[in-house]
């Protein structure tokens, strides 16, 4: 509950330094999936922490020289909102005046992100792809048969019931506005995969697992995961047999700009199956080693 | 040092104390789970940091609006959307390890796993409840 908040308040902060698509993807992830992700682990191992015996004055005082050092380092750094700060000087003037004629989007964020630094977010989508097989090795294999006569966890709870049948809908309109809107204002394919996966999940946890796995097959689930980091990479590969470097989109339409429009739609629909199919298989894989929540938890 | 210095740098220093924070639960905690906990506060000082620098004075969010305008640096701010789905994903990873660890030794607590291994190890009396 208070990391929740926690990533709330930092979202609200990020919002306020400019920094609205990570404020975006902040919000959903913190309030969301990894409460949700930390509050199942805490349900599976232990809620109560065995009393610590060791000595808590040697990583006090390395924690505060270390601080201090750092307090230190920043004294000759650039002052908070100079124009002039060399991170402002680098290539960064260039995104923000050429994103307009090369890529002819507005969001300068979706820009970098999926066609000037298109082979980083490669990389990043390949990590949360590994990460997501990474979790379903570890827990796949152990999945309690418990689960199996798991009804419905949340039966007697009308009301919970009735609003998240009235939610899911809008969640998952939300999402897809955020994937394909994501041009023109705040989104993309991180933020909507998250979103998409908050509403399987909200499903999930009220209306008991079982029936969201038939709703959403594990095995379907685990075939998107692949396919999104596929459609990225099959992206980048088309501009190889016409010549081209590795993600570089111009070749995809009549003129470079219709291009470079249509390779961030594809390659950002790539990352938000990705991102969207690992939430999904995660909370899968932690949900199913959990006993069906009982009535008197609540 | 004046007051221009002290509030131009304030942002960093909170974040100096929120990534402290979150560096003394690493160190001083047993319990793994609160380790992780205390990496993602780490973590979230490290977006902190990046989107301060990249703040410019009477800039605005970077979607261009046809407008000659001041637009905040976008590169920090690719680079952070992208590592806070990465960090959730690998949480997620860090948590599934925890689940095993939990498994395997039935306890999460860094001394109680120590002292299970040496037992195992170099032979003696295994802690209650480890295989």
């Amino acid at each position: 509950m208070l990391s929740g908040v926690f990533s709330f308040v930092s979202a609200g902060l990020l919002v306020h330094l400019d920094a609205v698509d990570v404020a975006f993807t902040e919000a959903a992830v913190g309030a969301g999936i990894s409460t949700v992700l930390m509050l199942s682990t805490l349900a599976l191992t232990a809620r109560h922490e065995s009393l610590n015996r060791r000595p808590r004055a040697i990583p006090l005082i390395v924690v505060f020289l270390t601080g201090l050092t750092l307090v230190y380092g920043t004294l000759d750094m650039p002052r908070f909102g100079d124009p002039n700060a060399p991170i402002h000087s680098h290539v960064s003037p260039k995104y923000v005046n050429d994103t307009a004629a090369e890529i002819g989007m507005p969001n300068i964020v979706t820009a970098v992100l999926a066609s000037y630094r298109g082979f980083d977010t490669f990389g990043e989508v390949t990590v949360i792809f590994a990460a997501g097989i990474g979790v379903l090795l570890l827990l796949a294999g152990t999945i309690r048969n418990a689960i199996n006569g798991n009804i419905s966890a949340m039966e007697h709870h009308l009301v919970l019931r009735v609003v998240t049948k009235v939610l899911i809908g809008p969640i998952l309109l939300f999402a897809l506005y955020v994937q394909f809107h994501g041009d023109y204002g705040p989104g993309g394919g991180f933020q909507a995969g998250v979103i998409f996966a908050t509403a399987f999940i909200i499903y999930a946890l009220v209306f008991g697992l079982e029936t969201a796995r038939r709703a959403l097959p594990g095995r379907v689930v685990r075939i998107l995961l692949a396919t999104g980091v596929l459609i990225y990479g099959g992206t980048g590969l088309i501009s190889f047999v016409t010549d081209h470097n590795f993600l570089d989109y111009s070749v995809l339409g009549a003129t470079a700009v219709a291009g470079q429009h249509l390779g961030i739609l594809l390659v950002e629909f790539g990352v938000g199956m990705t991102v969207s199919a690992v939430m999904v298989s995660t909370f899968y894989a932690f949900a199913g080693q959990n006993p069906p929540i009982s009535d008197e938890d609540w | 040092m004046n007051l221009d210095d002290v509030f131009g740098l304030f942002n960093y220093w909170m974040v100096i104390v929120l990534m402290m924070t979150g560096f003394y639960i690493v160190v001083s905690r047993g319990n793994l789970v609160k380790k992780i906990v205390g990496l993602n506060i780490f973590q979230t000082s490290v977006f902190l940091l990046y989107i301060s620098m990249g703040k410019v004075r009477g800039g605005t969010a970077p979607i261009l609006t046809g407008k000659p305008e001041i637009y905040s640096d976008p590169l920090p701010h690719v680079l952070i959307l992208t590592a806070i789905v990465v960090g959730v994903a690998t949480t997620a990873l860090g948590l599934a390890l925890v689940v095993r660890i939990k498994n395997a030794y039935n306890s999460i607590e860094e001394d109680e796993i120590q002292k299970a291994d040496d037992a195992t190890e170099f032979g003696g009396e295994l802690p209650q409840g480890a295989k």
